[in-house]
């Protein structure tokens, strides 16, 4: 699938080359002039030597072109939780698509949300809970959507998190069972709010998405969630 | 209701606890008729089994009458008389529809404990232990069973329920692993233990086939009905060399089959039974292996070492390099009750075995506590408890 217009993956060699190559003109064009317009342009070179060694912009460049909450800045290259999860059910793939695409079906099985309501013109509020009760809310765009086979999203700028994923779908065993694979990042904002959205996931995102793949499967494969309801005597479950 | 609760090693109690409660649509409620104490609840008993918390109700051998069942459509109807399977299954996931029934993927809420020990989780089950589920078991007035529309067995009126109740675990247990040695015509299969899962093992070895079968044991009341009931020959360990009478009863070839029916707590008069038990009692080890080390050893070249006994841990002195030099087939796991109970009901309607063989005390569950300790001591010949409520 196409991801590229969730994540900035890291750049090419090509691209990285350029930006270094560009840059040691730019620094011997400016200080070859030996005058101050001359060292302004040697310092304009410094952001894209960075880039050409580190292989992105530096934070401070970035922060100046773009809006912190822009899903692309946030989670360009390794930043951010990333976590990738997947599960295999013996279920049909039209009818688990069909069941993920209805979002608002997502609280079922994860546990973390309260609820997704979608509007009229595809996006989709979601809400989820925190630590002490607090909630996290953000809006949320389908930008990728391949029947029976992807689903990609991102949130929108002015959201209290700043996540994307996707979730694929394909036949595996010979056609016989259907795997669900998940891709999921999110970049918590600094202070009060951050603290919240870290709390929403848990200590381990990873694990929290695993079991929230396992519910999918028993909702879809058992036809529900499995309880225990144990120590009844002592009532501390 | 009432109920028998663990409170800690050697720490059982009959306690008024709160009736259990339809939670899921696939659930029902059975009123207990009769609920027998496994060897298995032994090791929960003897503090083997990790994850157990005060309070927990024991028990995964019960059947008895449906007394509600959930809002889900169901193939159960209030007033049906069913024997419940100790392992819960869903029906529906790919082991579930693989016959696979108690390695079942969605029936464990605590699925992720044991995913940390042993990478994968196996399916719930009744009253052992929060890393199987936490399910309340059975040894109680009432029990929720989960998933009720593909586990639980209607029984007919005609059979008793002492006939009928070792479906829910040792009379599936004894048979898979019989079926598992892969008995042809004339075969040779040696059993360890003669508790009630060797008792079954040797009488299914002889319906699947086998010529001849040996049992190990050393008390005299096991070995009794070994030879009486099962028509097995009998080796008691503490008076004979079993690798040498094995080795002689098969013409120095060994038996085509082992069945280990012991488990993690098995005894010895050797020196690595001696090892084992003073590792154990340190604990610097989880299980005592002593009968399945010597079943690995007695076992002929190519043959099938079939494991009902339960093991918990990570096994010391573990002899897999005489195991893979006589290329030895090793089966083992929790059994998958669900796929022999109709054929096994069968057989005991056709009269081919009754399995009520095997019961020694028939008590009251108010009897649990006592009961439990004249099993785990082996006082008074017991064999098999069955309890009755009320």
């Amino acid at each position: 699938m196409d991801t590229s217009d969730m994540t900035l993956v890291p750049v090419s060699d090509v691209e990285r080359w350029g930006a270094l190559t560009g840059a040691a003109l730019l620094f011997a064009y400016g200080v070859s002039r030996r005058s101050v317009p001359g060292v302004c342009v040697a310092t304009m070179a410094m952001p894209l030597a960075y880039r050409g060694v580190v292989g992105r912009w530096p934070t401070s460049v970035l922060s100046l072109l773009r809006a912190g909450d822009d899903t692309r800045v946030a989670l360009a290259g390794d930043r951010g939780v990333q976590v990738f999860e997947a599960v295999r059910l013996e279920r049909p793939l039209g009818e688990i698509y069909a069941f993920w695409r209805t979002l608002g079906n997502l609280p079922r099985f994860m546990s973390h949300l309260e609820s997704v309501t979608e509007s009229s013109d595809g996006r989709s509020r979601w809400v989820a809970k925190g630590p002490a009760g607090l909630r996290v809310e953000w809006q949320a765009e389908i930008i990728h959507e391949v029947p029976n086979q992807v689903i990609g999203w991102r949130s929108l700028p002015g959201s209290d998190v700043v996540t994307a994923g996707s979730v694929n779908f394909g036949r595996v065993r010979g056609g016989r069972s259907t795997q669900v694979s998940v891709r999921l990042q999110y970049a918590a904002p600094a202070g009060h709010v951050g603290a919240v959205v870290a709390g929403v996931l848990g200590h381990d995102p990873a694990q929290t998405i695993r079991e929230d793949l396992r519910r999918l499967k028993q909702v879809l494969e058992g036809g529900e969630v499995p309880r225990a309801d144990a120590t009844i005597r002592g009532g501390t479950r | 209701m009432r109920a028998v609760c663990y409170h800690g090693t050697s720490d059982i109690r009959v306690e008024d606890v709160p009736d259990p409660r339809i939670l899921n649509p696939r659930d029902a409620i059975i009123r207990v008729t009769a609920t027998a104490i496994c060897g298995s609840d032994l090791h929960i008993y003897g503090g083997y089994i990790p994850t157990m918390r005060s309070g927990d109700i024991l028990g995964h051998e019960f059947m008895g009458e449906v007394v509600e069942v959930g809002e889900a459509k169901t193939r159960l109807r209030v007033g049906d008389r069913v024997v419940v399977p100790f392992t819960i299954a869903c029906g529906h996931c790919y082991f579930c529809k693989e016959e696979m029934w108690s390695l079942c993927d969605n029936s464990n809420p605590n699925a992720w404990m044991a995913e940390k020990i042993s990478g994968f989780s196996g399916s719930g089950l009744f009253g052992y232990s929060h890393m199987y589920g936490g399910y309340p078991g059975g040894q109680a007035e009432y029990a929720r069973v989960p998933f009720a529309d593909v586990g639980p067995i209607k029984v007919p009126s005609s059979l008793s329920d002492e006939q009928v109740l070792f479906l829910s675990d040792v009379f599936p247990t004894g048979y898979m692993a019989a079926e598992r040695c892969g008995i042809r015509r004339g075969d040779t299969v040696a059993v360890w233990g003669c508790g009630p899962v060797g008792q079954f093992a040797i009488k299914s070895a002889f319906l699947l086939g086998a010529e001849r079968v040996i049992a190990i044991d050393r008390y005299p009341e096991r070995l009794d009905m070994a030879s009486a009931h099962g028509r097995a020959q009998v080796l008691n360990y503490e008076e004979v060399d079993v690798l040498d009478a094995l080795r002689a009863l098969t013409g120095g070839q060994g038996p085509d089959a082992c069945i280990d029916a012991v488990g993690l707590e098995a005894h010895g008069t050797t020196l690595d039974a001696w090892y084992d038990l003073v590792k154990t009692s340190l604990y610097l080890a989880t299980d005592r292996l002593h009968a399945l080390r010597q079943a690995i050893a007695a076992c002929r070249k190519g043959g099938t070492v079939s494991i009902p006994g339960v093991y918990g841990g990570w096994l010391d002195k573990f002899p897999l390099g005489a195991a893979f030099a006589k290329g030895l087939t090793l089966k083992m796991g929790q059994t998958h009750v669900h796929k022999y109970m109709p054929m096994l009901l069968e057989r005991i309607e056709r009269g081919e075995i009754d399995p009520s063989f095997i019961v020694t005390h028939q008590v009251s569950l108010d009897d649990a506590p006592r009961m439990y300790q004249t099993f785990r001591d082996k006082q008074d010949e017991c064999i098999k408890v069955v309890m009755t409520p009320g």
